[in-house]
């Protein structure tokens, strides 16, 4: 019982632990050999080379970047020449296209003209052909209305009328 | 059954190793979690690939490191970037170990204010060292803010003096006092499950779910503590630094 009682005691007399000044060497050691050690490692082994890992990826993305944005120009260059091409082959076509129309028309005209030439002569010659037919069927029809109106009125009086006078009446009664 | 919330925080001897001077130096559980913490960081930064497309280890070490570098670059500028392995070396730290201390059973380092005193020391001795190495003379225009009416001078210097005297005070006892109070907090919580059990029965299962859901809630806020404490650490470290690199506001 009383062993239990200085116990106890010095349980509650003991110091409250983060204050207790006998731990505070050995406490002290450690945290210098630990820290020390930590520091050590860490600004000459691990630390370089966690920020070399990031440096490096920093690199690369970067020329990556760079490497894009060089394709990217080259492919917009490239598009570009690509749209004057098409551009220029379009005026040449269509240079090339009404130049062979203006030569066509030309052409057309030309021969329109000489086919209407040759229609023409052929009109005047068909017209002459006709006049001369007319003409030629004119003068039978006078003689027969000539020799019918002689004798329409040699049947009519009994005597034959003369000539002259016949044609004389016929030509003022075509004319 | 209710369990001594300090116990936790009790440094237990393994073994002896020796002593300097009057001082006794002895492998404890605090020593063991911390070379647990330095093999666990630098074994996770070298066991992870290097890959232009990263896993998920890989994810994780490139996440800190950008992490740190993006605190220390945008709080300390370029010039501070010399100092990154000592803040990246920092935040490791204390963060690992403080997630150690999460896990149920394992011990809190920066439960200790030996630990964050001694880091806390660092930082401050690194700042007034590397300030006069570089600044000299000016570094102490630290102490003397352009622009002030010279009538009020000794006030602002008195209060500057003590602003920089407060700086290791702040530093360590903020860490240190987050991680004890959060610890103890789990652990009384904890502890009120296994009364009610105890004492009332089934009854007590039952209104011990309250304790348990508060529990639950208080770990997830205790992860939050173990992450901000070791980001307000490495962040208030940046700009002390910037203190040493542009003294004079």
């Amino acid at each position: 019982m009383a062993t239990n009682t200085t116990t106890t005691q010095a349980q509650t007399k003991a110091p409250f632990p983060p204050f207790q000044g006998e731990t505070f060497p050995s406490q002290i050691f450690w945290l210098v050999l630990c820290f020390v050690a930590l520091y050590v490692l860490l600004s000459r082994v691990a630390l370089p080379r966690l920020g070399g890992v990031i440096a490096g990826r920093n690199a690369k993305i970067e020329s990556d970047l760079e490497t894009a944005n060089r394709a990217k120009n080259e492919s917009e260059a490239a598009q570009a020449s690509y749209e004057k091409a098409l551009a220029d082959a379009r005026a040449k076509a269509q240079a090339l296209a009404s130049e062979s129309q203006a030569k066509a028309a030309a052409e057309a005209e030309a021969q329109r003209k000489q086919l209407e030439a040759g229609l023409k002569t052929k009109l005047d010659a068909a017209e002459a052909q006709i006049a001369s037919t007319k003409s030629a069927a004119m003068s039978n029809v006078r003689g027969i209305a000539v020799d019918t109106a002689g004798l329409i009125v040699e049947r009519l009086t009994g005597k034959a009328p003369a000539k002259q006078s016949v044609e004389r009446a016929v030509d003022a009664a075509l004319h | 059954m209710a369990a001594d919330p300090i116990a936790q925080f009790q440094i237990k001897k393994i073994m002896t190793l020796g002593h300097i001077g009057p001082y006794e130096i002895a492998l404890t559980n605090s020593a063991v979690f911390m070379i647990a913490a330095v093999v666990f960081i630098v074994g996770g930064i070298m066991l992870a690939g290097r890959n232009i497309i990263p896993g998920r280890a890989q994810s994780l070490a490139e996440i800190t490191y950008e992490f740190v570098a993006g605190t220390v670059r945008s709080t300390a500028g370029n010039e501070g970037m010399k100092f990154f392995p000592l803040v990246f070396s920092l935040f490791t730290f204390i963060l690992v170990l403080n997630m150690f201390g999460m896990i149920p059973g394992f011990f809190t380092v920066m439960s200790h204010i030996a630990i964050t005193g001694a880091l806390a020391a660092l930082v401050i001795l690194t700042v007034i060292i590397y300030g006069i190495y570089k600044n000299g003379f000016k570094f102490f225009k630290l102490f003397w803010p352009s622009g002030v009416p010279m009538f009020v001078m000794p006030l602002i210097v008195v209060i500057e003096i003590l602003s920089f005297l407060s700086r290791p005070l702040s530093l360590s006892v903020r860490l240190f006092a987050n991680m004890l109070a959060g610890h103890i907090t789990l652990k009384v919580f904890a502890s009120f499950i296994g009364l009610l059990a105890t004492s009332l029965g089934v009854a007590g299962w039952l209104v011990g779910i309250l304790p348990f859901s508060m529990l639950i809630a208080l770990t997830a806020l205790e992860f939050l503590v173990a992450f901000l404490q070791a980001y307000v650490f490495t962040i208030l470290t940046c700009l002390y630094l910037n203190d040493a690199i542009h003294p004079g506001h």
